[in-house]
């Protein structure tokens, strides 16, 4: 018995226990779910009852050996592996010079996808143009799919002067309308109601567009998430709502934010189909979201998700797992590296090798880099520019209206 | 005496109440085993087990509501939202419940709630993580608000915070956590050596409702709250003008002796807030002033604020008040 649970044990008052904390030995629950396990069910014909087994187990595709099985492959052509592969690998090498800027003082602040990188960017991959994005701070990777330019993204974490956020967020609270990417809030999970009333309007318009959104683990707990999937359950638009399950809110483990550890089987109460997710699957990710969303375009409604991953990194450069957390907890995840995953499916079937891995290695090194450097062209942390004084006053109302309009001659810049 | 930082003086004022009540608990997003993610409550759990200190699920909503049931049956929960930015998904439990229970039970139902988070800006924390929204619960009757803005006050107040029988919002102002903060981002000291850095070790409590005057000054009286003490302390350097320096210290209710024998002294009032301007709490101290000691006033009170917008990223050194600004603001009544 841990020094928690002996803790615990004088009061009947029930309080979690992570599997481990820091000096004691990693844990994680058991991990024996194949590819074969689950069946492809028609999206056309499937009831929320049809999916219990989904919610339950574990949706893959890739299996241990990184082969592709089971009745949701979605045999996809290895052009797009590639490109799915090197959006990946792109994000990670973007993060991972964000990270650097940061630790060096130029930017104020980080947040990596480490380790969820298949997410957004296999599901935004199975969606159309047309489809809207409702991203948290863990989906930034969207943006390559919807093709957003990393100079314009740098520019948005410094905050200089081409940040077209104007300064106003902190990093990482992208907003991207061109590629429908809608504008990433700090306040967690308000985005996940939010997405069911864009569907509800795509609805009302008849337009052909699916939104797709996701909330953490964590903030699954927060009303937004409740409202979400009831609003969706009754009125049935066409949305697809994700729980990523990385099992870690900052110091939170997801054994401490709710009773019970499945996510994905919550929305069967609202007759909504559930389905658990490998969330380091391209395959299994890519699948799921294009059944969702022929779905979505049938008018048959939502589909609830749970990605279950593991946060591998820090929760934000304000953050030091080991604190709370095995220090080499990540070693022990059974769940493996998604990128890796797909970069070993992918030399498997003969579409990929070393020799061309480690090229579009320092080919996407070499872009990042570039455009880090025309980034800071544009205004550094320490030194600016950064977007003028007026765009405090503006953008408050559509038209800015006289006491604000004397504050900002009171200001004077 | 002892010399401690802020984070240091509310955890041993939350320690010495979970020592001395059992009826404590302490609760909120990551309080517990890491505690809290700017260390406030680090080493309570250890020391006084899980269902003393604990983890709770990620929502102010339910933290706000399951506080006020455990304060309604006995307990004395001190809460923590962990940015005042996210306590608005316990705005409704805050305002329509905890607020009013007292009065909608015609004084049968209580419950003693303490909601410590840390606000204002100065870390870059762009739009959601600077707000200072102590003027959305001046206005709602049936709970007190304190902003702390030093190690010694923040202990003091925390403890009486805590012993008070009504719901209780107590702003503590994260930029101050390690240091005062002086309107300077290029200037950042710790608390050592500051005279207010000097905390009981023990017990230790100031009444709410009580303010500090700082300093002593003839001219013109400068009232402030949170970080800005700090800044206006600086701004009052640079005006060379004598002013008495007010930090509030309780907002509701507030110190109005203490104010109107300061405003009746100088005959001059600035405001200083890091909240919007309009409907801001610098309104209603206003308002107050004019009532109580109009014929005192030898020029119109200002108030030296943040900007009416929400709260910038990149240019939060133009949004926040400066020292400059409060400067020319003393000057400028003293001008009238
Ligand atoms: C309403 C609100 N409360 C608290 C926070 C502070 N906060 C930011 S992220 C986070 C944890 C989120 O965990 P999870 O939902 O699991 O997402 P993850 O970070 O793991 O992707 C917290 C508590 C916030 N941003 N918004
Ligand atoms: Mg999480």
């Amino acid at each position: 018995m841990s020094d928690e649970d002996k803790a615990n044990k004088s009061t009947p008052f029930r309080v979690g226990t992570p599997p481990a904390r820091p000096g004691e030995k990693p844990t994680f629950s058991s991990w024996d779910f194949q590819p074969e396990d689950l069946k492809k069910l028609d999206p056309l014909k499937c009831t929320s009852k049809d999916t219990e087994k989904h919610a339950y187990g574990l949706l893959r595709v890739l299996n241990d050996s990184n082969e592709a099985k089971g009745e949701w492959d979605p045999k996809l052509d290895p052009d797009i592996l590639r490109k799915g592969l090197e959006y990946m690998m792109k994000l990670r090498i973007f993060d991972d010079r964000m990270m650097k800027m940061q630790r060096t003082g130029k930017l104020s602040f980080y947040m990596r996808s480490l380790g969820e990188e298949a997410i957004a960017i296999a599901q935004t991959m199975a969606l159309e143009e047309q489809d809207w994005i409702f991203p948290s701070y863990r989906q930034p990777g969207a943006q390559f799919v919807r093709g957003r330019d990393m100079v314009s993204m740098i520019c948005h974490c410094i905050g200089n002067e081409l940040d077209n956020v104007k300064g106003r967020q902190m990093p990482v609270h992208y907003t991207y309308k061109e590629g429908r990417f809608i504008s990433i809030s700090s306040p967690v999970g308000t985005q996940f109601s939010q997405a069911v009333g864009v569907a509800m309007a795509s609805a009302y318009k008849g337009t052909d567009e699916v939104t797709i959104t996701w909330l953490g683990d964590g903030t699954s707990a927060q009303g937004d998430y409740h409202y979400g999937l009831n609003f969706a359950s009754a009125f049935k638009p066409p949305v697809i709502l994700n729980v990523v399950n990385n099992q870690w809110a900052i110091s939170t483990h997801s054994n401490l934010a709710t009773g019970g550890v499945n996510f994905a089987s919550r929305g069967l109460s609202y007759d909504i189909p559930c389905f658990r997710v490998d969330g380091n699957d391209f395959l299994a990710l890519y699948s799921i979201t294009k059944w969702a969303a022929e779905r979505c375009r049938a008018g048959l409604g939502p589909t609830h998700i749970e990605i279950y991953t593991y946060r591998a990194g820090a929760h934000s450069s304000s953050d030091d797992p080991s604190r709370y957390r095995p220090g080499d907890e990540a070693e022990f995840w059974p769940g493996g590296d998604p990128v890796e995953r797909l970069k070993m499916h992918l030399i498997k079937i003969g579409e990929w090798d070393e020799k061309r891995d480690k090229e579009l290695t320092e080919k996407i090194d070499s872009e990042v880099m570039a455009a880090y450097k025309e980034a800071v062209k544009y205004g550094d942390l320490a030194n600016g520019p950064f977007p003028p004084a007026s765009t405090i006053f503006s953008d408050v109302y559509e038209e800015i209206p006289w006491h604000i309009q004397e504050q900002r001659e009171e200001l004077g810049k | 005496m002892v010399e401690m930082n802020m984070i240091q003086a509310l955890n041993s004022a939350l320690d010495i109440q979970l020592k001395n009540d059992d009826s404590v608990v302490i609760f909120g997003e990551d309080v517990g085993f890491f505690g809290g993610v700017f260390r406030v409550t680090d080493t309570l759990q250890q020391k006084y087990g899980k269902h003393r200190v604990f983890d709770s699920p990620l929502a102010e909503g339910g933290i706000a509501a399951t506080a006020f049931g455990m304060g309604i049956n006995g307990l004395r929960p001190v809460v923590e939202i962990q940015f005042a930015d996210y306590i608005f998904p316990a705005y409704d439990q805050i305002v329509n419940e905890i607020s009013k229970i007292r009065y909608r039970s015609g004084g049968e139902f209580s419950t003693p709630i303490t909601f410590r988070t840390p606000a204002g800006g100065g870390i870059k924390g762009g739009n959601h993580h600077s707000q200072s929204p102590e003027a959305q619960f001046t206005h709602t009757p049936g709970i007190k608000v304190v902003y702390c803005s030093n190690p010694n006050n923040a202990k003091g107040l925390l403890t009486a915070a805590i012993e008070s029988n009504d719901p209780v919002i107590f702003f503590e102002p994260k930029r101050c956590y390690r240091g005062p903060f002086y309107g300077d981002p290029h200037n950042v000291p710790t608390w050592a050596g500051h005279p207010k850095s000097e905390v009981p070790e023990d017990y230790y409590k100031i009444e709410l409702g009580k303010a500090d005057i700082v300093q002593e000054g003839s001219e013109c009286t400068v009232i402030a709250w949170g970080a800005m003490v700090h800044v206006a302390e600086k701004g009052i350097k640079e005006s060379g003008i004598s002013c008495e320096l007010i930090d509030l210290q309780t907002l509701i209710p507030f110190d109005k002796d203490t104010i109107v024998n300061s405003i009746q002294k100088t005959g001059r009032c600035v405001i200083v807030h890091e909240a919007p301007k309009t409907s801001g709490f610098g309104a209603e101290i206003s308002a107050s002033i004019q009532e109580r000691c109009f014929y005192s006033l030898e020029s119109p009170i200002t108030r030296v604020t943040g900007w009416d917008t929400p709260f910038p990223h990149s240019t939060e050194w133009d949004y926040l008040p400066s020292p400059e600004r409060i400067a020319t603001a003393i000057k400028n009544t003293i001008e009238e």
